[in-house]
């Protein structure tokens, strides 16, 4: 009779050469910057430009318009649609070239875009959704004089109300390549890789069948070109994901689609997902039409029947049970580090500590605000706390049970900007997460149409074969990545104007915070 | 186990034509007549229903807004000739409390009897005035679980109305003598409240007595309109309660003993008027109805530790806020402060509090309950289910624009059964998410909620200084 440990013992051997070996070829994206132009025809604006019978069709307009707002085709008698989305609004006024003022006939009114009161919604206002566009499209933070808010939200609390107190000058004056953005996400030591990804973020799980796999591989070419992550979400793992794998993190969540013992071992991050922060508690919501033939064959599920998951794990009841998990992944792939991702309940802080005791590396705490592609309504506004209270309270908690610098802490849930990821880094996280502010690089509108039907209208979070078609993957990358390199632009030139040489020196420093709401009179140290 | 409570719904849609929030505008002029225009790729297939609704349309005020607002079709016209924008007969429903978004989510709650669901993360303010400053808990690793939602496990909502025994006394005897108190059950923490006199609209008891009937709930009934209910069955009885003012003659003994719950408007009097109808009917409970006005919390601190008394209805006004009184408390804040008087001086549960007023969606229901309350009331949202949509027309008489006056009962009862489906679901959403499998424990539990005036105080006090005042 042979026990079951000396099996163990006999493969023990063959186990961590397994695991180690990537299998496929993995592909190189570069990060270069290239215009990536929007996929509509006429892209929504800010400022519009009314054109009325008094104008004689003399071309001055296009002759003086350096952005190119006006159309005049050649060989074309009448203007085509203009390009409003380049005007550059009423700053344009101080310039040489306002077309308003320099209409020999006064045919040209610029007004603000009445629609865009029908864009957006208080924690995506229309002009942060506009100004993501523009840093999709350029790689550059939108320039300053087309008048953007798109830092903040208007959601009236938290990161909505926290500014930074920038000093009027920089204590040093620091070159751009002198400030590391790298993020180190093992912290425990434990003989498992470093692991370092070149910015504090990386890409939210979404699964396939919640999103399109184009939309996936556009969100993984641009984690390699960034050095960074994305998250398979629980969908299962696409095989056309594979030249990207390490750069991929699976997601085992309490359905447990797509996790075999091969799709753990392909990765270099396994994540668990317990609970995520727009529906906490509820598990997974895919309905019934989005279940196509693809993600059903991907889910090993039958077509046309919603999938809810579970909820919680049934194998977890208990830290000790969370362990026996990690240790059961931890054996399966010796070379994974391990994230462990939950929302945000009362006593979220427990959850963080013992989350670590049972040796994750990374502790992703998924707040109650954030992303879905199908959630009950109830749910996502009610239930668990809104990152910024989470952040806090785990960041003091670890660092009370002197275990700040063994764990990474990650925080996610309305992460839409960078200022959002320095903010979320300033109240204690190492580094965020996003999601949603991908979907809007790629022309998400929010009109949170995803769940149901054909899905999304925009392609992006749909698995119908004739909406994918509405962008391609090579556009797709593009645009991520040049969002990536805006935002990166962004925190370097927050932490410049500190006069911080990394990322990890903003780390918990409230200090450096101010709340609108509050009288900011408290004496505070770094 | 008792059987599960399920209550049976069925699509009802609406009379009148939707109201939704976008429209799409058409600039007609300069249109190029693409063959592939831009409307005929609506992934929703819009613009053909709208096409089909304006030929087969019999009343000229109908318009069709439908739109989801995904600015394909706006984005993508050649000429660049559609825009969109909210539509104001959306902005116009409801009111500062009762907002377009709480009409339209009802009015959708009523048609389907499904629980809203959504793609996006959230989309509104951080946080609120109201039951908007709350958060209900989570637990990551507890049971029940989804399924419970789902069926392999129960979720309980059953709660109960009247004074329980707080010890049992045995004397020696194998078994206790107390006499089982009178109860009443109800297999889901809500009562159907009496509309505010605005909306008493003579036409509608019956579908409230129905909708009680249907889904085994209460139905509170002012004893003065009997007359209105028209016949009742006595199988029906048991789901309706007298509500009985200051003068209000008590209604024959015959049909009071047939009665579970019976309401008495508070007063000097009040605890021989609960002697009275107990001498009546010694089963029946009787609930005192206590405004929420400038004295309402000490008032209903003080009748809790009167031993006659079995319930205590706390009224708000329909938004939820103190009566008569400049600054006026909040229910959910005057709910909590009543539930701790009483948990502090050790009756909490000798009595059974009912809260009313601002009410609105499931949610409310949940958070009310966490704030102290066993059973909630609710008028309002029964009325918006049959697509009211809060104009107050209808004090003027016959210019309802929805014609209320004209609905059948299989329209009205089915829409309020819908919503109260909808609604008990949401509430065992919560619940299951956090990890609570009854009702009555759900009751009070504030430490498996944050309010956001400590939370913000405990997060964010110690690095910026106290909150300014608005």
């Amino acid at each position: 009779m042979v026990s079951s440990l000396d099996l163990e013992k006999r493969s023990s051997g063959s186990l961590p050469e397994n695991t180690i070996k990537t299998l496929v070829p993995q592909v190189a994206v570069d990060r270069t910057t290239r215009a990536a132009p929007p996929r509509y025809r006429n892209e929504l604006a800010k400022y519009i430009i009314r054109r009325s019978d008094a104008c004689k069709l003399c071309g001055k307009c296009v002759q003086v318009c350096p952005q190119g707002v006006h159309v005049l085709k050649p060989g074309y008698k009448y203007f085509a649609a203009p390009h409003s989305h380049l005007c550059t609004g009423p700053a344009c006024q101080k310039t040489d070239h306002y077309c308003i003022d320099l209409c020999p006939q006064k045919a040209l009114r610029l007004v603000e875009n009445p629609m865009l009161k029908a864009l957006g919604d208080y924690r995506w206002p229309a002009d942060m959704i506009l100004a993501t566009w523009k840093m999709a499209e350029t790689g550059d933070l939108p320039p300053s004089e087309c008048g953007y808010e798109y830092e903040c939200g208007n959601s009236g609390g938290g990161f909505d109300c926290l500014r930074f107190r920038f000093p009027d000058k920089p204590p040093v004056d620091l070159e751009e390549d002198e400030i590391d953005t790298t993020l180190e996400l093992n912290r425990r030591n434990d003989g498992r890789p470093q692991i370092k990804i070149d910015v504090p973020w990386y890409g939210g799980g979404m699964s396939f069948g919640s999103v399109s796999n184009l939309t996936q591989l556009s969100k993984a070419r641009a984690a390699v070109a960034f050095n960074t992550f994305t998250c398979t979400g629980e969908g299962g793992y696409m095989e056309r994901l594979r030249p990207y794998d390490d750069h991929v993190i699976t997601q085992v969540a309490t359905g447990l689609f797509g996790v075999r013992e091969e799709t753990i071992q392909r990765v270099r991050i396994v994540e668990f997902k317990y609970a995520q922060g727009a529906k906490p508690g509820l598990g997974g919501h895919l309905l019934a039409d989005k279940v196509t033939p693809a993600v059903a064959a991907i889910r090993e599920t039958v077509v046309g029947i919603s999938l809810f998951s579970p909820f919680p794990f049934h194998s977890v009841y208990s830290i000790e049970d969370h362990k026996k998990h990690i240790d059961w992944i931890k054996h399966v792939n010796q070379r994974a580090l391990i994230s462990t991702k939950v929302s945000t309940p009362v006593d979220v802080d427990m959850v963080a500590v013992g989350s670590y005791s049972a040796g994750t590396h990374i502790v992703h705490l998924d707040g109650g605000y954030g992303g879905t592609g199908a959630a009950p309504d109830i749910a996502k506004k009610n239930i668990a706390l809104p990152i910024e209270y989470g952040i806090v309270k785990v960041h003091n908690f670890l660092v009370q049970e002197g275990i700040r610098d063994k764990v990474t802490f990650m925080a996610s849930g309305g992460i839409r900007t960078a200022h959002d990821i320095a903010k979320a880094i300033a109240l204690g996280a190492d580094g965020a997460i996003v999601g949603t502010a991908e979907l809007v690089a790629l022309g998400c509108v929010r009109c949170s149409r995803c769940e149901s039907g054909r899905g999304c209208p925009r392609g992006i979070a749909t698995t119908d074969a004739g909406l994918i078609d509405q962008m391609n993957a090579e556009w797709g990358s593009q645009r991520i990545i040049n969002l990536y390199t805006a935002w990166r632009k962004d925190l370097i030139d927050i932490l410049k104007r500190f006069g911080m040489r990394s990322i990890g020196e903003l780390r918990g420093r409230t200090d450096l915070l101010t709340h609108l709401d509050y009288t900011n009179n408290v004496e505070r140290k770094a | 186990m008792p059987e599960k409570y399920h209550i049976k719904t069925q699509m009802i849609p609406p009379r009148r034509p939707r109201i939704g929030k976008f429209g799409v505008v058409d600039w007609r002029e300069d249109c190029a007549g693409c063959h592939n225009c831009a409307k005929r790729a609506c992934v929703f297939d819009r613009y053909r229903q709208e096409t089909k609704y304006i030929r087969d349309a019999d009343s000229v005020d109908a318009m069709f807004f439908e739109c989801m607002g995904c600015f394909s079709c706006v984005q993508r016209c050649t000429k660049g000739l559609l825009s969109l924008s909210i539509n104001p007969a959306y902005e116009r429903l409801g009111n500062s409390y009762w907002t377009p978004e709480i009409i339209l989510a009802t009015w959708n709650q009523a048609e389907t009897a499904a629980i809203p669901v959504s793609g996006a993360g959230y989309r509104g303010k951080f946080s609120g005035p109201g039951f908007d400053a709350m958060w209900t808990d989570m637990s990551e690793i507890v049971r029940p679980t989804r399924d419970g939602i789902h069926g392999r496990e129960y979720i309980s909502t059953a709660v109960d109305i009247g004074r329980k025994p707080t010890v049992l006394n045995f004397d020696g005897e194998p078994s206790a003598k107390v006499a089982p108190p009178a109860l009443v059950d109800l297999p889901m923490p809500l009562i159907i409240d009496i509309m505010p006199p605005e909306y008493r609209l003579p036409g509608l008891l019956p579908s409230l007595e129905g909708v009680a009937v249907r889904t085994g709930l209460i139905a509170i009934v002012d004893a003065r309109d009997w007359e209105l209910l028209g016949s009742v069955e006595d199988k029906d009885l048991p789901h309706l309660a007298f509500y009985l003012d200051k003068d209000t003659p008590v209604p024959s003994a015959e049909l009071l003993r047939k009665t579970r719950l019976v309401e008495v408007s508070d007063g000097i009097t009040v605890l021989q008027r609960i002697r009275e109808l107990k001498s009546i009917s010694p089963g029946i409970v009787v609930a005192v109805r206590v405004p929420l006005d400038s004295g309402g919390t000490e008032r209903a601190i003080q009748l809790a530790h009167e031993s006659a008394v079995e319930a205590i209805h706390i009224v708000a006004d329909s938004n939820g806020n103190q009566v008569g009184v400049e600054n006026p408390k909040f229910i959910k804040d005057m709910t909590r402060q009543v539930h701790t008087a009483l948990v502090k001086s050790g009756v909490r549960d000798g009595v059974t509090i009912m809260a009313g007023g601002g009410v609105a969606l499931a949610e409310h229901l949940a958070k009310e309950i966490i704030c102290g309350a066993d059973v909630v009331t609710v008028n309002l949202p029964m009325l918006i289910a049959l697509e009211c949509r809060l104009c107050k027309e209808c004090r003027s008489g016959p210019s309802c624009p929805v014609e209320l006056d004209q609905i059948t009962l299989d329209y009205s009862v089915g829409r309020m059964t819908n919503l109260v489906s909808a609604w008990h679901d949401q509430l065992i959403e919560v619940m299951g998410a956090m990890g609570i499998r009854d009702a009555r424990r759900l009751r009070g539990e504030v430490g498996r909620a944050m309010f956001f005036e400590e939370i913000e105080e405990e997060t964010f006090g110690k690095f910026f200084g106290s909150r300014k005042a608005k």
